[in-house]
């Protein structure tokens, strides 16, 4: 049996006008306007509305936008019907549905799927089938591609506060193809390998956004015995490895505590709590005084037989972080649970009479809430009820990735989403005579375009393979005006950039912008090669090029002052010249680098040295 | 367009019908999904079909393709239980002309039912029943483009009748594009009225989770049962932020935008009454307070009244031409009321022949004022009646029922400048 099993959903941004209207498709620092809205759920199938359902979308669902004015109108603002779809968008679409071999729909439709979160003004995304039923070829094996469809991007969440989110209306709107994968990765590596060339065939229709934020991908993760977990939102790929393990550990972990509880004969806890706040009223634990002094409650649940799977001793076992999560999604900062205490302020007495009150026996465990009452009961109930669910396996569930490889849940994986017609976007026909004059007029694909780029600019295939995995393929190519600055801009990409990365640089302020200024800079003979890397350095902190230039001392030496620099290497180093006469170039070279280093190009000064060092011989 | 004949035939040999599983093969390529209605704008050989997932494709079809039912529709589900009667609350009726301002998706083909009646407004908008015990009644079921005079004698009548077996208000859900001319109509044929009217629309359809259709009916029927206020009113969204409703006079309110929530406007004046979305009162300005009498409603209307809104160059033999047949007519001058010269000898032969023509302004916030120019005083002069503040379509709606009752011209002239309804104002703020 596969010991994983996986499919990905890579979400990208196009880089033309927004889906259903003309704004420019970018995001902006600016807030324009803001304004308030609600949402109210729709009606279930029978046509009727959940009384509770409302009920709670009254406390909740209150959204404020920003609408900055150069990239939202009032198409965003849901206060003007939507356009006829962006004909480039559509275009590109059809491109990459061709690239991945895919069976294109006869008449796209697009669709409203209900998203009430508020990240849609309008309660809905739009969304739309372009194609099915594709594949992708990567290192012999085939890949299948499930579908693919056009859409618009969600607004963008700002802030959170209380009961209202904020969301910025620069992102929505904006054009997305999502590609689906079918479930057939069973290698972590692949997953990222699959991913890199989705995104390398996205790229080659130049139609895409680069940058940060602008792919988007989610992993469908599950190993046998396990469920479907899926991690949304992922936005560095090179991550996409340590998701799937981390998520396979997880899930392995949870399945060993599912059999451990089986042993053991643990039944599903009752979901409810009991109030110890008398017990812990003079608790040095600062959490649980905070929580008393401002009129909380502190609740306690019995977690029969679980003692050691809510943090095992080699911490393997951790469903007392799974519980966490859940009840942090009620708005508390966590839990405590047995298994970690007695710890954070809770003496050992503590425990004790929490143990007795509850009546706890050996080998079982508790968990324990601290906050205002209507926050923390239902968090603990929610935490228990996660517990339960320990018996069963592992749960289906949506996690947020983090920036270090693990996951958290978000919230339990959406049903089928509602979707009805969008009735005021015109079906689209996809007539076979456009289709076929895409397919004669494809994109390059990557494996072709990796030939030629070794070829045309004399690099070897393996620096032009990563050159085009990492996306460096198109700005390589507009770098390399000659073989020589192709060489430069190879050793860039695929030496400095990394090296930059372990030194810690972040490299995602540095633009392609940048990126070409330095460059321009250095063909205009500004400062040499070798000065490069830390001139990149400098523009990745925040500076410009010329700036650099001058605070890193770069200005070129003209040849008469480098000439006097190694004059005066070589006369306070007389009696070491006469005594190694020409041999004394090779050992002086470093020294003399040392003065020169991206002021004059390495061979000029080599050559330079040598030239000084039998003037001086000659007298 | 609708189903070509080949495509209309596909589905009839398969006994096929909307919301039917069916199996659909062609252009080499198989399909299995819920059978959607055709699109308007769909290709006549296109059958589209709901997959799986949810989403909708067009699929075309030919001579070779094959379709079979793999299972019928389900029956839908009967509609929901009727409201109870709560008591103590008072009772408002609701009046259906059409429109979606409450409708309810079918979730089978995602098509869009409006709801009528009360029971269906009880399921799509269950906090009514906190406020009023609800009555309902389908006037008749049309876009509201579709209009006209028979259908406003009609309405009237009806709120004529609700009114009088105790209604505490009438709540007329209404398409938005002519809901200012309906609520002037019916601002002059109901008269003077015990109860308010308060008709309500949606610039969102409310199958969607941001309609301001459910805000609208709520504070509408807040407002029927809260304030002291019985006149013709037309509530609608306040601002684009979902944060309070406004309340317009029906004789002064004109949709002043295509598309957004808060598109209705008063003009020339302020709205009669705020509303926030907890159901908070605020009146701005006064308007009639209840009473216990009988609505004695006057539906007398001339249709024949026409309307122009003058442009540079207008041709006065084109206008000549419309008026033959009319009996009235309102114009939409420019600025303070004017027309070209030409027009100007073209209306005064008109007013000799008998006809009332009223001026209004084009720039509809202002009053005309056929003093101040030469031209102004050329029109006064040919006897064309100055239509003071009045919205033009309120005049036009005016000039109908003055002119069902009247046929003297300085009887038309005296009541068309006389504020009957709020529908002309003295003064006007800055």
């Amino acid at each position: 049996m596969e010991q994983v099993t996986c499919g990905i959903e890579i979400h990208q941004q196009l880089d033309t006008h927004k889906l259903f209207c003309s704004c420019r498709s970018r995001l902006v620092d600016d807030e324009g306007k803001c304004f308030r809205r609600r949402l109210r759920p729709t009606q279930s199938e029978m046509g009727e509305v959940d009384r509770a359902a409302l009920a709670q979308s009254e406390r909740r669902m209150h959204f404020a936008y920003q609408a900055p004015a150069e990239v939202s109108c009032l198409v965003e603002a849901d206060e003007e019907p939507p356009h006829d779809a962006d004909a480039e968008a559509m275009q590109a679409s059809l491109i990459v549905s061709s690239m991945l071999n895919c069976h294109v729909v006869d008449e796209v439709h697009f669709m409203r799927k209900i998203v009430i979160d508020g990240s849609n003004t309008s309660g809905f995304q739009r969304t739309a089938l372009v194609a099915v039923d594709g594949n992708l070829d990567l290192n012999g094996r085939r890949i299948g591609i499930l579908s693919l469809c056009l859409e618009e991007d969600a607004a963008r969440k700002v802030e959170t506060k209380d009961r209202e989110v904020t969301y910025r209306l620069d992102r929505l709107g904006i054009p997305l193809i999502e590609i689906a994968t079918a479930p057939d990765m069973h290698d972590p590596d692949e997953v990222k390998e699959v991913a890199q060339r989705l995104g390398s065939i996205l790229r080659s229709t130049r139609k895409v956004k680069r940058g940060l934020g602008t792919i988007r991908e989610d992993i469908n993760i599950s190993v046998p015995g396990g469920a479907r977990v899926e991690i949304k939102g992922a936005q560095d790929l090179s991550l996409l490895p340590a998701y799937v393990r981390n998520e396979m550990e997880r899930q392995r972990s949870l399945i060993e505590i599912k059999e451990l509880l089986r042993e053991r004969g643990a039944m599903p806890v009752p979901v409810m709590v009991r109030n110890v706040s008398s017990l812990l009223k003079d608790s040095r634990s600062k959490v649980i005084r905070s929580a008393l002094s401002k009129g909380g409650k502190v609740f306690c649940s019995a977690l029969p037989l679980f003692a050691g799977t809510l943090r095992s001793a080699d911490g393997h076992l951790r469903l007392g972080a799974e519980m966490a999560q859940y009840a942090r999604s009620h708005g508390v900062a966590g839990i405590f649970h047995s298994d970690e205490l007695p710890a954070y302020g809770i003496t050992a007495e503590e425990v004790q009479a929490i143990g007795k009150e509850l009546e706890l026996r050996e080998g079982d465990a508790f968990a324990l809430c601290a906050d205002m009452a209507d926050r923390a009961e239902p968090a603990l109930l929610a935490a228990v009820a996660r517990a339960n669910q320990a018996l069963i396996g592992v749960p289906e569930e949506t996690r947020d990735p983090l920036p270090d490889g693990t996951s958290v849940y978000s919230r339990p994986l959406p049903g089928a989403g509602r979707m009805y017609p969008e009735t005021d976007v015109r079906p689209i026909p996809i007539g076979r005579d456009r289709l076929e004059a895409i397919r004669n007029d494809l994109p390059e694909l990557p494996e072709v375009r990796m030939l030629r780029i070794s070829k045309e600019y004399g690099i070897n295939e393996q620096q032009s393979r990563q050159l085009v995995k990492d996306g460096h393929d198109d700005l390589f190519e507009e770098l390399s005006t000659d073989r020589t600055m192709a060489a430069v801009a190879a050793r860039t990409f695929l030496n400095t950039y990394p090296e930059m990365q372990k030194e810690g640089v972040d490299l995602d302020p540095l633009t392609d912008e940048m990126v070409r200024n330095a460059f321009a800079a250095l063909s205009a003979g500004r400062f040499a090669k070798e000065a490069l890397p830390s001139l990149l350095k400098e523009l990745a902190r925040g500076s410009d090029v010329d700036k650099a230039i001058v605070s890193l001392g770069l200005g070129q030496l003209d040849q008469q002052d480098a000439a006097g620099i190694i004059d005066t290497i070589i006369r306070e180093r007389a009696d070491f010249v006469r005594e190694k006469g020409e041999g004394a170039v090779g050992p002086l070279m470093g020294v003399a680098m040392k003065e020169l280093r991206g002021k004059v190009d390495g061979k000029k000064a080599a050559d330079l040295l040598k030239e000084r060092v039998q003037a001086f011989l000659r007298g | 367009m609708t189903y070509s004949e080949m495509a209309r035939q596909l589905l009839a040999s398969g006994h096929a019908s909307e919301g039917d599983a069916v199996y659909l093969r062609a252009g080499g390529k198989e399909h299995s999904g819920i059978l959607m209605p055709h699109h308007e704008f769909s290709h006549p050989d296109v059958i589209v079909i709901k997959l799986r997932s949810g989403y909708n494709i067009g699929v075309m079809v030919d001579d070779a393709s094959e379709l079979r039912v793999v299972s019928k529709a389900q029956d839908r589900p009967s509609r929901p239980r009727s409201p109870e009667r709560q008591s103590g609350l008072p009772t408002v009726s609701f009046l259906g002309t059409g429109g979606t301002i409450a409708s309810y998706v079918d979730y089978r083909t995602g098509a869009v039912h409006p709801a009528l009646r009360a029971e269906e407004l009880v399921a799509t908008v269950p906090e009514l029943s906190d406020i009023c015990n609800m009555r309902s009644k389908v006037v008749f079921s049309i876009f509201s483009e579709n209009m006209d005079v028979a259908r406003w004698q009609e309405l009237a009548n009806a709120v004529a009748d609700e009114l009088s077996s105790g209604a505490e208000g009438v709540i007329i859900p209404h398409g938005t594009d002519t809901l200012g001319f309906t609520s002037a109509a019916l601002s002059f044929m109901l008269g003077d009225l015990p109860r308010p009217v308060v008709l309500v629309g949606a610039q969102r359809s409310s199958d969607r989770p941001s309609s301001d259709s459910y805000g609208n009916l709520l504070s509408a029927a807040r407002f029927c049962v809260n304030a002291d206020a019985a006149e013709v009113f037309v509530l609608m969204h306040g601002e684009t932020s979902d944060t309070c409703a406004h309340v317009h006079r029906g004789t002064k309110v004109r949709k002043m935008h295509s598309s957004r929530r808060d598109a209705f406007k008063s003009m020339n004046g302020s709205p009669v009454a705020s509303l926030d979305l907890q159901g908070g009162l605020e009146m701005l300005s006064p308007c009639r307070s209840k009473g216990n009498f009988k609505v004695e409603p006057d539906t007398r209307m001339e249709p024949k009244v026409g309307m122009l809104h003058f442009y540079p160059g207008m041709s006065p033999e084109a206008v000549r031409r419309f008026a033959e047949g009319l009996r009235g007519m309102v114009i939409a001058g420019t600025g303070l009321g004017h027309v070209s010269r030409d027009m100007v000898g073209c209306l005064k032969d008109l007013v000799r022949k008998g006809m009332p023509v009223v001026m209004t302004t084009q720039c509809l916030e202002g009053r005309v004022n056929l003093n101040v120019y030469d031209t102004g005083r050329d029109l006064l002069s040919a006897g064309i009646v100055p239509g003071e503040d009045m919205l033009p379509e309120t005049a036009l709606v005016k000039l109908m029922w003055v002119l069902g009752r009247t046929d003297g011209p300085e009887e038309v002239r005296k009541t068309m400048i006389a504020n009957l309804r709020g529908e002309i104002s003295d003064r006007r703020g800055l």
